[in-house]
């Protein structure tokens, strides 16, 4: 008897979708979990906005805006942008670094559903007696039990059922990148967007445990009589501020890099040229994650950690700049003399580089410590955050959307409406967020519901609400083109830009084992090394042969379902239920590592040049 | 099966020998990594908040230097004997992993259990999660070293009863390596708390 099975599992639709090991189906489910928390925490920005469009209004009032602003910012961070990050490193980091697959195919299906149920757990808050209210950031006291209702065990359970399954997810890339490099691909030869996914990772590995502490400690705070944050009974609300950002503050680092990656990618591709200063960008890159841990206290100045902490973190945070400022320099001189091409994906790109830009300088504005005594908890915080995390990450998504859609779904998505799609969202961004430094430096706080009439706020607030509408057109406009690409017949060639890296190589969709032969790396951007040495395609590294593949498997999907009622136990104060959904888990992880899988084999003669279905 | 003929031609370093071992080792020193810092953030905490015993019971009238010797006694041995195993791992000698890794799992339950005794005789003393801050950080800090010795020994019995069907080969080997990996992680942890919990908590006053 042989010990694997020749052929493989046949699955279709939902089923397929609830057990796949896949890692670009995986990136599928993670684009839509993620799409549609995005859709959720964008409906709770507009509501906010339409709350502060005039002064003095009462349109969702009080504790309600409350809710919306830290779900708003919770649902975003956790639930939406870093699943889309995820999505895009599922579906291109294995192809750009010409690997059959992830390190650990089943890690990366537990990591995506572990997700989804925090997300989905957090999310029911909103239906069972009200959401989080304590701010996206929860700080202690403010969060217990005092002052907070149930709405904060949900955000306590929910993030730490998420966050575990994103640091998973940090290790199989991790690990995916050091040990699965196809011949020839060496670390300095590795894409910039893999090299970002890479640094994001590892940042990731080493910042979200900071938070799971936070949250358990949280938890032991709430639910068990623990008295971590309690001042009364001895307990620190520094200790949770600390915590916070010290997972936080990479935090910002992990959405920025693959951003980044993905700016360096598409600004190459379509000046016709290699990346200008690529080794500079490599070291930028693990400087900026270096930095990012250093500087957490930043988020601090005004708690009273004294002078000399607040001038060490102060300098620590302004010497990122330089790494950052070596970034943008390198794109606009890769763009200088190149062939520059502008669809959807590009102009994206260009957008995003003056936008962040103004983002970095109110972040070193920000750095100086007296100043921030004078910004802080001002609008004028809120513009610059949402001028890197909007108009950097969220610019450099819709970029990386736009140019590796074709590789993702084997379509091309509709160029004028993506450039409706970006002129509509960038000028709505900007419109939000630039009127907001103003309404800052005029005194504007944060957090706060209303304002009064009068007091040179109006106008710019109103502004700012008109702005939120540009931006929900764009996205809109967003999901059209998605549409219409699904509905459209035309499929899209394997290599629509004349890309320079391997995931050009490979069809659009690729097949499940991504490259029939393992391609031989012979320069940093290996496809357009071989297409300047006139060949048509890689060359491979080793004969066609029988492929070996994971099995798919449902045990993620209970697993995850498991601690998913755990949660509701625990936030309940029901601990058969607890117990119920721990045994479930375990009972999971107990047959996962009893019951070898050996895989099964993709034959020789099976191998055929098809897509999967998408 | 194909066990035998595996067996038979069983590589050197059998938990390295195939691209998945080689993962499975690298992606366990990472996921040690992110242990440390979880370790670290809960030690951070706990020096932050061990002298707030607000009325109740302090470190230094708690704390008794004969229970936690001998405690540290079984762990650290116990550590001993999972090097033991992993050695025999590199030796292929599969009687000797599970000999050696018996003595682990029992060196670790007693350990345990000395640890649960001393939980319910400081709970008896006063002591308990809403006390005090410093009783939140300890029971926090040294119950969730606690949980990983627990969950090591169910982890490394169930190893053990499938390996005697399975035998030694390069799946099993893995696993066997990490399991001993992971239970060296725990008792290095121990070190630190037994200096930065124990030691330091039974010397009277302040520190800094």
């Amino acid at each position: 008897m042989s010990a694997h099975a020749s052929h493989a599992p046949n699955r279709s639709g939902l089923w397929d979708y609830l057990t796949t090991v896949d890692h670009k189906k995986i990136a599928i489910l993670y684009l839509i979990a993620g799409g549609i928390f995005f859709l959720a925490g964008g409906l709770e920005a507009l509501l906010i906005r339409l709350q502060l469009m005039y002064p003095e209004i009462e349109f969702v009032g009080a504790k309600t805006f409350n809710e919306l602003i830290t779900m708003h910012g919770t649902t975003m961070i956790f639930l939406a942008v870093m699943p889309i990050i995820f999505a895009l490193m599922n579906a291109i980091v294995p192809l750009q670094i010409g690997a059959r697959d992830v390190a650990f195919p089943f890690v990366n299906a537990l990591g995506f559903w572990l997700f989804f149920f925090g997300g989905v757990l957090l999310n029911t808050s909103w239906f069972l007696g009200g959401a989080p209210d304590a701010g996206w950031t929860s700080y202690t006291t403010l969060a217990l039990n005092q002052y907070s209702g149930r709405g904060v065990d949900f955000y306590v359970l929910g993030l730490q059922i998420a966050g575990l399954g994103t640091l998973i997810g940090g290790i199989n890339f991790l690990v995916t990148i050091i040990n699965m490099r196809a011949p020839g691909m060496t670390f300095m030869r590795m894409p910039m967007f893999t090299w970002a996914s890479f640094i994001t990772s590892g940042l990731i590995l080493f910042a979200f445990p900071a938070i799971t502490v936070g949250l358990v400690l949280l938890m032991f705070d709430r639910l068990f009589g623990g008295n971590f944050f309690n001042p009364d009974a001895g307990g620190n609300v520094v200790i949770w501020e600390h915590l916070f950002w010290i997972f936080g503050h990479p935090e910002v680092y992990i959405l920025i890099l693959p951003a980044f990656g993905i700016i360096s990618e598409v600004v190459s591709t379509f000046s016709r040229k290699r990346l200008f200063g690529y080794s500079s960008m490599v070291f930028a890159t693990a400087l900026i994650g270096f930095l990012g841990f250093m500087v957490w206290a930043h988020h601090m100045f005004t708690t009273g950690l004294g002078a000399i902490a607040n001038t060490l973190f102060g300098l620590a945070t302004m010497l990122i700049a330089v790494p950052t400022g070596i970034k943008i320099f390198n794109w606009l001189l890769t763009m200088w003399g190149g062939q520059i091409r502008f669809p959807t994906a590009n102009l994206f790109a260009v957008g995003f580089i003056p936008t962040f830009t103004i983002g970095g300088m109110t972040g070193v504005m920000l750095a100086v410590p007296p100043a921030d005594y004078q910004y802080h908890d001002s609008y004028f915080v809120v513009a610059h955050f949402h001028y890197v995390i909007v108009g950097g990450l969220v610019f450099g998504l819709f970029s990386g959307l736009y140019y590796w859609w074709p590789k993702m779904f084997g379509k091309m998505l509709n160029e004028t409406i993506g450039k409706w799609n970006f002129w509509t969202f960038f000028i709505g961004f900007h419109l939000t967020f630039f009127p907001q430094h103003f309404l800052g430096l005029m005194g504007m706080p944060r957090r706060v519901f209303t304002y009064l009439k009068d007091q040179n706020l109006d106008m710019g607030n109103f502004i700012s609400t008109i702005g939120a509408f540009g931006m929900t057109i764009g996205t809109i406009l967003f999901l059209i083109n998605v549409v219409v690409a699904a509905k459209s017949s035309k499929r899209a060639p394997a290599d629509p830009w004349d890309g320079r890296s391997l995931e050009w190589a490979i069809p659009s969709p690729p097949p499940e084992y991504n490259f029939v032969q393992t391609p031989l790396v012979r320069g940093l951007d290996a496809l357009w090394v071989e297409k300047m040495a006139g060949n048509k395609g890689m060359t491979p590294a080793e004969p066609i042969g029988d492929i070996h593949m994971p099995s798919p498997s449902f045990l993620p999907f209970l697993m995850s379902l498991g601690l998913f009622v755990a949660g509701y136990g625990f936030i309940y104060h029901n601990y058969v239920v607890v117990v119920i959904g721990v045994l479930a888990t375990f009972a999971c992880m107990f047959t996962r590592s009893v019951k070898d899988d050996p895989g099964y084999h993709i034959h020789e003669d099976e191998l055929e040049e098809k897509g999967v279905k998408a | 099966m194909a066990n035998h003929h595996a067996h038979a031609v069983l590589p050197d370093e059998p938990e390295k020998a195939t691209l998945e071992g080689k993962n499975k080792v690298l992606g366990f020193w990472l996921f040690l990594g992110g242990e440390t810092v979880l370790f670290g953030s809960l030690f951070a905490t706990f020096i932050a908040l061990r002298d707030q015993a607000n009325g109740g019971p302090t470190s230094q009238a708690l704390f008794d230097m004969n229970l936690v010797a001998v405690a540290t006694l079984l762990l650290l041995t116990s550590s001993m004997t999972s090097v033991m195993a992993t050695l025999a791992l590199h030796k292929k000698d599969l009687k000797k992993i599970q000999l050696w890794l018996t003595i682990t799992v029992i060196l670790g339950l007693g350990f345990l259990a000395l640890e649960i005794y001393e939980f319910v005789h400081y709970v008896n003393e006063g002591l308990k999660m809403s006390t005090s801050a410093f009783a939140s950080a300890f029971y926090t800090l040294v119950g969730f070293h606690g949980a990983h010795v627990a969950f090591g020994i169910c982890w490394i019995t169930l190893l053990q009863l499938s390996a005697t069907k399975k035998g030694l080969t390069v799946v099993t080997a893995p696993k066997f390596y990490l399991a001993c990996l992971y239970w060296h992680f725990i008792d290095v942890v121990w070190v630190f708390i037994f200096t930065v919990v124990y030691l330091m908590g039974m010397i009277g006053g302040k520190v800094g």
